[in-house]
């Protein structure tokens, strides 16, 4: 953390985007999580992906639960909405948000211990019922709160900041979330901001579960020789399936990679991603495919990052259930209240 | 069906243009785009624009390949900054480097702002020697240089706090060098009183030389005396500083003018400095120049006739002619001496005036009008005595080489009545004193061939500085040439190379204090510069010895000193300590900080994340890292808050004073 307020001044060449705004424009207030945390890089990333895309912040709500990652959202975006749910329930918190106004962009910010830990079954429905949301892990394999146990994450044999080795097998969010039919399933580095930034862009124009596991280095408990999510290890081990470009609607796509490795997702409302696949064997399009790699990965001591894998025809829980579109907040008294005609027509259909 | 171009996706017809080999790397495989539509009659008629886009793309791309083929076939990088070399972080420092004394501004300006004016005063006496002097008539090449003027708008007012430190200082004579109790027995001459001869006397005092000032006036200080008016310098703050150098031991002949320096070197003297300045103002041969002598005056002999007393009134009408800050002198002093229409006459436009801008500004807010593009053509007089002048209306025309001409406009020559004019267009160096059959050589414009190094002329024993050495320059010019001729004047004496310059002094302390705690402020101060205050006009108009500015009080002087960015707490970086986390770029508020690739310099200038476009400001590089990335850092516009070495895990980044001393002669 920091004494000092971050000073209001930017650089005289700073770029605006298409709302007039400039990068600074989308920060929060000045970060008091520890010096050099990967949560504070995913938070800059979310910035710039905000930026680049030029949305306006009263169209989005950070929602999160309980952790560090959890204190995340106060960094980024404060003309956002915002709610700081209970430990592990910011699901449910973003499910009834979802339901009563579906204009506004869900960005879900959660940790480790947050969603794989206490709130792993309110993870586990939110991606079986398609909840729209953009759903972040900050994934640090380690209790940073309570000075460092392992979370559910921590890989086995991973080592902690105290010498004591990790016995039980870790949870792997992104393998869960595919074979629970998220629609959109990436992995990245906090440190690998060319990466992620499109990613998150991409995740934030998908309709449906989007989630992007960022491991993201604790340097106070978790970044020493022997563990498995430190900054030297996830570059050492580091395997990018795909290099992704996210290519808004009208935009040339300018690609330097040869027809055959290259991917052309459509997204729902035009825009396109563009993926560059780095291995010839993958296709992110195909389940059991991504599936079986991040199996194999795992083995090998890999960590799979990338666009894991998207399913662009996924429908999300509104078509699903077939909700109506129009925010609750936008529904005049006549529409709430239709009168008595209606309620005896209801009533009449139902015996 | 005619589909050529066009291929479909996703039930919408795209175009698509290959991309020739050679310009894969730049344009990609091939330029695509969607033309959002369904239809093929429609995608038929917008294809041809496209395509004829795409194709001017790859033609553009194609003349570009072929214009840099060759020039980058082998690729450079930019090489890892050298810190030790103290000229990298001096030139962070950027009103200190454009000092040409390299006075320590931030470090004294922080002992402003802790009460500290007597430690601040002699940081400035080391470097500059008249810091009440110059804080009052510096022509400040550091203001423009600030790096506040590149990050908010107006620089810090440096001078003026300047003025500070000396105003508000404890007596300082304990603290001035004195001179040895056993002298070294070689003996200096120095000739002309001025700021120049005054610093080479207290730098080779202080080592022990017997030096001897030669002034034709009945006191010292050269044209700061006789060309400032008081109202800018009071005579006692002049006094002060020019008699604390007296007192050291210098002897001084006065009203002594040097006629053959010929004869003078017969002199027992171990060395000869000369610092006569540029004492010969410029005339103006024009129609009627002779009839109306009477009232036609040089401006910088004016000046020194009022600051002799020798003259005490004036015209009611006066006009002065020229543009610099002799003639915004000039007509301010004119003013007080009982002038009523006082108007200044300048050949060129407004904008281009040579006068600094403060001058103008005071000149004006005395109610003095510039009349700009007005070229003098006679002077009209009635059977000799003077009425007015008369002048060509003109405007500036530049060529292709950005070289300026007046060209006379098609207006009616403009008349104005006076009963006086000041001729204030320039000076010149006077050297009629100086035989050609010495060994002393001269060479353009009539001047004496001076090395710009060591000082010395062609005559070995004989050394220049100030404005007699490469014409008219400010004080603080004087000041620099004074250390440096000193030095060389001490190395001539001890048979020492003189080419052989004395390294300066340089010192990084980190100021760290804890996690989040810096020895220095390092909050941004936001406010805007402060005014100084002044002296009631009805007051200051009236006498030429009251001081128009009265100075920032200690409150104000607080304030302004918080402006200060202390640019000498330099960002020091440590490879081997980072670890890449990016928490530099991310909190850095003015995105100086870049992890990339390294390349050639205009590569790397257009690829960092807001484009390195100030090319006077260096790059810091770093060693190649873990990821063969560099660390690049824009000095540009880094507001040296020291969050990148607080939101720093390992401590890679630092906060670390750099101290620069200009070498003195003594050290």
């Amino acid at each position: 953390m920091t004494y000092i307020v971050k000073p209001v001044n930017h650089h005289p060449n700073l770029e605006k985007n298409k709302l007039g705004l400039t990068r600074r424009d989308y920060e929060g207030t000045i970060s008091t999580l520890c010096a050099g945390c990967g949560h504070d890089s995913i938070s800059a990333a979310v910035i710039e992906a905000c930026y680049d895309l030029s949305l306006s912040s009263d169209q989005i709500a950070k929602l999160s639960g309980i952790g560090c990652s959890s204190k995340s959202p106060s960094y980024f975006l404060n003309q956002a909405h915002g709610f700081n749910s209970v430990h592990g329930r910011m699901p449910s918190v973003a499910t009834g948000a979802n339901l009563g106004n579906q204009d506004l962009l869900y960005l879900g910010v959660s940790g480790d211990g947050d969603t794989a830990g206490i709130g792993i079954g309110q993870f586990m429905h939110a991606a079986r019922r398609q909840l729209n949301i953009t759903y972040i892990v900050e994934n640090n394999g380690t209790y940073g709160l309570t000075k460092g146990q392992f979370s559910a994450t921590n890989d086995q044999g991973s080592k902690s900041k105290y010498g004591e080795e990790n016995l039980l097998a870790p949870i792997d969010l992104p393998t869960m979330a595919i074979q629970l039919g998220a629609g959109f399933v990436g992995r990245s580095f906090s440190g690998d901001k060319d990466q992620l930034i499109p990613l998150l862009k991409a995740a934030m124009k998908f309709k449906g579960f989007s989630l992007i596991d960022i491991i993201s280095p604790c340097v106070t408990f978790n970044n020493h020789a022997g563990s498995t999510k430190s900054y030297d290890h996830i570059r050492e081990h580091n395997e990018s399936v795909s290099s992704l470009d996210f290519v808004p609607i009208g935009q040339e796509i300018k690609t330097s990679y040869e027809e055959g490795s290259r991917v052309d997702v459509p997204l729902h409302d035009g825009a396109i991603l563009s993926l560059e696949k780095l291995s010839k064997k993958y296709n992110p399009l195909d389940k059991s495919l991504a599936v079986q790699s991040l199996n194999e990965a795992e083995k090998n001591g890999k960590v799979l990052t990338g666009l894991l894998y998207i399913n662009p025809e996924v429908k999300d829980h509104t078509e699903i259930l077939n909700i109506s579109d129009t925010p609750l907040n936008q529904f005049s008294d006549k529409d709430l209240c239709p009168g008595s005609d209606k309620l005896a027509k209801v009533n009449a259909s139902l015996n | 069906m005619d589909t050529k171009y066009l291929f479909k996706r996703h039930n919408t017809y795209w175009v698509k243009v290959a991309v020739p080999k050679d310009l894969r790397k730049e344009l990609g495989f091939d330029l695509r785009i969607s033309l959002q539509t369904h239809e093929l009659s429609e995608a038929q008629k917008l294809r041809e624009a496209v395509v004829e886009d795409f194709k001017s793309q790859i033609f553009a791309a194609k003349k570009n390949l072929k214009q840099s083929n060759g020039k980058n076939a082998v690729k450079t990088f930019m090489p890892v900054t050298d810190t030790s070399n103290p000229q990298y972080y001096h030139k962070v420092v950027d009103c200190q480097y454009a000092c040409p004394a390299h006075t320590p501004v931030p470090e004294y300006i922080r002992k402003i702002s802790k009460n500290e004016y007597t430690e601040a005063y002699m940081i400035n006496w080391e470097s500059n020697v008249f810091p009440g002097i110059l804080g009052r008539t510096c022509d400040r090449p550091c203001e423009p240089a600030c790096r506040r003027t590149r990050t908010h708008e107006k620089p810090v007012a440096i001078c003026r706090l300047k003025r500070v430190a000396a105003d508000f200082k404890d007596d300082v004579s304990n603290l001035l060098p004195k001179a040895p109790k056993k002298m070294n027995g070689k003996k200096i001459a120095l000739i002309g009183g001025g700021p120049a001869s005054l610093t080479v006397a207290r730098d080779l005092i202080v080592m022990g030389y017997e030096c001897t000032l030669f002034e034709k006036d009945p006191q010292a200080g050269g044209l700061m005396r006789t060309n400032i008016p008081s109202f800018r310098l009071p005579e006692e703050v002049l006094d002060a500083e020019v008699d604390q150098i007296l007192d050291m031991g210098l002897n001084t002949k006065f009203n002594y003018e040097i006629t053959s320096l010929k004869k003078f070197l017969n002199k027992d003297f171990d060395a000869v400095f000369i610092g006569t300045g540029a004492p010969k103002g410029k005339d103006l041969n024009i129609e009627g120049r002779k009839d109306a002598d009477a009232n036609i005056h040089i401006g910088i002999d004016f000046l020194t006739s009022i600051a002799f007393e020798h003259i005490d009134s004036i015209g009611k009408k006066v006009i002065v002619l020229g543009g610099g800050n002799t003639a915004m002198d000039c007509c301010r002093s004119s003013l007080r001496l009982g002038a009523e229409d006082v108007k200044v006459a300048v050949r060129s436009p407004f904008s281009q005036m040579k006068a600094s801008e403060w001058e103008i500004e005071d000149a004006m807010e005395e109610n003095i009008p510039i009349l700009e593009n007005h070229v003098p053509k006679k002077f009209i007089h009635k059977g000799g005595k003077l009425t007015g002048m008369e002048f060509q209306k003109v405007e500036a025309v530049f060529d292709d080489n950005g070289n300026r001409s007046l060209v006379p406009t098609s207006d009616e020559p403009v008349i104005l009545e006076c009963d006086d004019v000041l001729v204030a267009i320039g000076q010149d160096n006077s050297f009629e004193w100086i035989e050609r059959d010495i060994g002393l050589e001269f060479g353009e414009w009539d001047m004496p061939v001076v090395n710009p190094t060591t000082f010395q002329s062609t005559h070995p024993k004989i050394f220049f500085g100030g404005d007699a050495a490469w014409g008219p320059e400010n004080i603080i010019w004087a000041a620099a040439h004074g250390h440096q001729a000193a030095i060389s004047i001490h190395k001539f004496c001890q048979n020492e190379d003189i080419n052989e310059r004395p390294d300066p002094g340089t010192n990084l302390i980190s100021q760290k204090m804890g996690l989040h705690e810096w020895s220095y402020d390092n909050d941004i101060s936001q406010a805007k510069r402060f005014l100084v205050p002044k002296a009631d006009q009805g007051v200051a108009l009236k006498s030429l010895k009251i001081e128009v500015e009265t100075g920032f009080d200690e409150s104000l002087a607080m304030e302004e000193a918080q402006r200060c960015l202390n640019c000498d707490v330099q960002t020091i970086f440590s490879e081997s300590l980072c670890i890449e986390c990016d928490a530099c770029v991310d909190i850095c508020p003015t995105d100086c900080i870049n992890f990339m690739f390294n390349g050639p310099e205009d590569e790397v200038r257009q690829n960092t994340r807001i484009p390195a476009l100030n090319i006077e400001q260096d790059l810091l590089i770093s060693q190649i890292l873990p990821t063969k990335r560099t660390m690049i850092k824009d000095e540009d516009v880094c507001l040296h808050c020291g969050l990148c070495a607080e939101r720093c895990p390992t401590g890679a980044w630092d906060m670390q004073t750099f101290l620069y001393e200009e070498a003195k002669v003594y050290s």
